[in-house]
């Protein structure tokens, strides 16, 4: 971070003037203040945020790199702007290596379909974790069943902590790549990220970290983790839907094949031969989301005007609040104990599945998740179906996790 | 015409719904079942299982009804289960299709709809994302007709 970042962050941080930011914030749900508690599933946008979206579609809605007049211009200036304000945000080398995508999903697809189809084959080994969602799953498996090859999974222990001798085990010159989540959505345990590249790296196999749940809560610095690939989405970070980055290291991005073929990602076309174009437009082929990727680039602007050096400390401070009083809830038992974990707060009752505490919380205008959010391996690995799960923002506070207490209450008055 | 159920959570988690919750009905396995099927709900992981056995006239003599997952699923098949003896296949279907109405677009004015304890569950209505919740235990119900009579 730079050092206005911190004179900026060494202001008091005040989270009732933060939450002014946010306009939706200040709604009823169903006679009841809203309390929003599933910022795991997507977080809310800041006026600046929406702002940046308006602005683009009334003043300088155009498509980027394309024309010479002055609004074509203005929207390529700024799409461009985007992208270098979110490689600073995580500190990657070069633009070139900021690729937008529609999500972390597709991120993860993208190099399912062209690094790891180039280099996986018959008998090699991809390994991902016993806590990954669906979208670090699936794509794995295709391209594995594709290949003939073995995906193999880290077991976790029971507070949700990777077991890291049984990953340093299973490395060997058959991995040929390490595909793992940076925070566990379900669980929030935080990974020794670096660890995990460190020990990759030895065994020659690169890695892709899912940091999906990362980047709202903390700093991800791309030279301290030195991954070489890390995908996350721009909704779950104060930014609108529909656009993610694929930070990927500029020399694999190189060598890699193009995900989809189209416009924007080309040099020259003839029927005999298409050039492709350079990083990091090779990836992105046809008209991108320009308004959304904007609005991430005011999104990233806000979370580093707040700074993580605050944000973390008044997280930190709700998840140790939030985890007091949930286990001090007789018939409440939370799921992910790691030692070091994010905002989050997976939890079962004796008395009431998931979807019933779901319904009641919401009926106080209280928002959770409840599921297995789209990560049933975790939920299997706990012999549980499903967890509710209340997931924490910078913009949450400890009135929040209150009405969470006193809506459990009402769930054990209907379930007693 | 039946009473509708009030809306607040106590009409949603009422005496008989958490009766049927609470006390589920016909969950002993059966060994000799003719019709059988399980039914995941994907999105929660939840599941209901049905299994009947007919007598020789085709009516349906034995019912097992189990599931997993929240008081709705729970309820729904306990109530479903309880309406079955005694019906044919067809009966049971067009049961089903009335079930599925009443839930999809309300009550028909007659309330013939020989709903019994089913008609607790209108109250789910004001909740639309826990519809499936209540309807999960007759897509089991109809998937084991459905494969019962493929191979009859």
């Amino acid at each position: 971070m730079t050092t206005g970042d911190r004179s900026t962050s060494a202001a008091a941080f005040d989270v009732h003037k933060v939450r002014d930011d946010f306009p939706i914030l200040k709604q009823q749900v169903n006679g009841n203040p809203l309390v929003y508690l599933d910022n795991g599933a997507t977080s809310q946008k800041p006026q600046s945020v929406i702002d940046a979206i308006v602005r683009y579609y009334t003043t300088e809605n155009s498509n980027v790199h394309r024309g010479v007049h002055t609004l074509s211009q203005r929207a390529t200036d700024d799409y461009e702007g985007a992208r270098a304000k979110i490689r600073k945000f995580i500190n990657a080398g070069d633009d070139r290596e900021i690729i937008f995508t529609r999500n972390t999903t597709e991120g993860i697809n993208l190099v399912a379909h062209t690094y790891a189809r180039q280099h996986v084959g018959p008998g090699d080994d991809i390994i991902v974790s016993n806590m990954e969602h669906h979208s670090n799953i699936v794509p794995w498996q295709m391209l594995c069943e594709e290949k003939g090859a073995n995906l193999k999974v880290v077991p976790i222990d029971d507070t949700g902590e990777l077991l890291m001798d049984e990953y340093e085990q299973m490395l060997s010159p058959r991995t040929k790549l390490v595909s793992i989540t940076h925070v566990s959505n379900a669980l929030g345990t935080i990974l020794p990220a670096a660890k995990i590249v460190e020990l990759a790296h030895a065994h020659g196999a690169p890695v892709l970290l899912d940091g999906a749940q990362a980047v709202p809560h903390m700093p991800v610095d791309m030279q301290e983790l030195d991954c070489d690939f890390y995908v996350f989405s721009g909704h779950k970070l104060f930014g609108p839907t529909g656009i993610g980055i694929l930070y990927g290291k500029a020399e694999l991005l190189e060598a890699m094949p193009p995900f989809m073929g189209g416009g924007d990602m080309i040099k020259s076309v003839t029927f005999e031969k298409t050039i492709y174009n350079d990083l990091p437009y090779k990836f992105e082929a046809g008209t991108p989301d320009i308004a959304s990727a904007i609005a991430l680039g005011a999104a990233v602007d806000y979370v580093t005007n707040l700074g993580f050096d605050q944000i973390t400390a008044h997280e930190e401070e709700l998840l140790r609040y939030g985890t007091q009083a949930l286990t001090s809830i007789a018939g409440v038992r939370l799921v992910g104990t790691a030692p070091h974990k994010a905002g989050i707060l997976s939890f079962v009752m004796d008395k009431a599945h998931p979807h019933d505490i779901g319904t009641i919380l919401d009926e106080q205008g209280i928002a959770i998740r409840t599921g297995h959010h789209c990560a049933q391996p975790v939920m299997q690995r706990f012999r549980i179906p499903a967890t509710a799960r209340a997931s924490l923002a910078f913009y949450n506070t400890k009135e929040d996790i209150d009405a969470l207490v006193k809506g459990i209450d009402r769930v054990l008055e209907v379930f007693s | 015409m039946p009473q509708q159920p009030d809306v607040s959570l106590d009409g949603l988690y009422g005496d008989l719904v958490m009766d049927h919750y609470r006390n589920p009905r016909n969950r002993t396995p059966l060994d000799d079942a003719d019709v059988e099927a399980e039914e995941f709900n994907p999105f929660c992981g939840d599941r209901a299982t049905f299994q009947l056995s007919l007598d020789d006239d085709g009516m349906v003599a034995g019912v097992s009804a189990r599931s997993e997952g929240c008081s709705i699923i729970q309820a729904a098949t306990s109530m479903l289960s309880s309406l079955l003896p005694g019906k044919s296949l067809g009966e049971v279907e067009e049961l089903g299709t009335s079930y599925r109405e009443s839930m999809r677009n309300g009550l028909k004015d007659d309330g013939v709809d020989g709903l019994g304890d089913l008609l607790a569950l209108q109250v789910v209505r004001q909740y639309p994302v826990r519809i499936k919740c209540a309807l999960l235990p007759l897509v089991a119900l109809e998937e084991g007709i459905k494969a019962y009579r493929s191979k009859s």
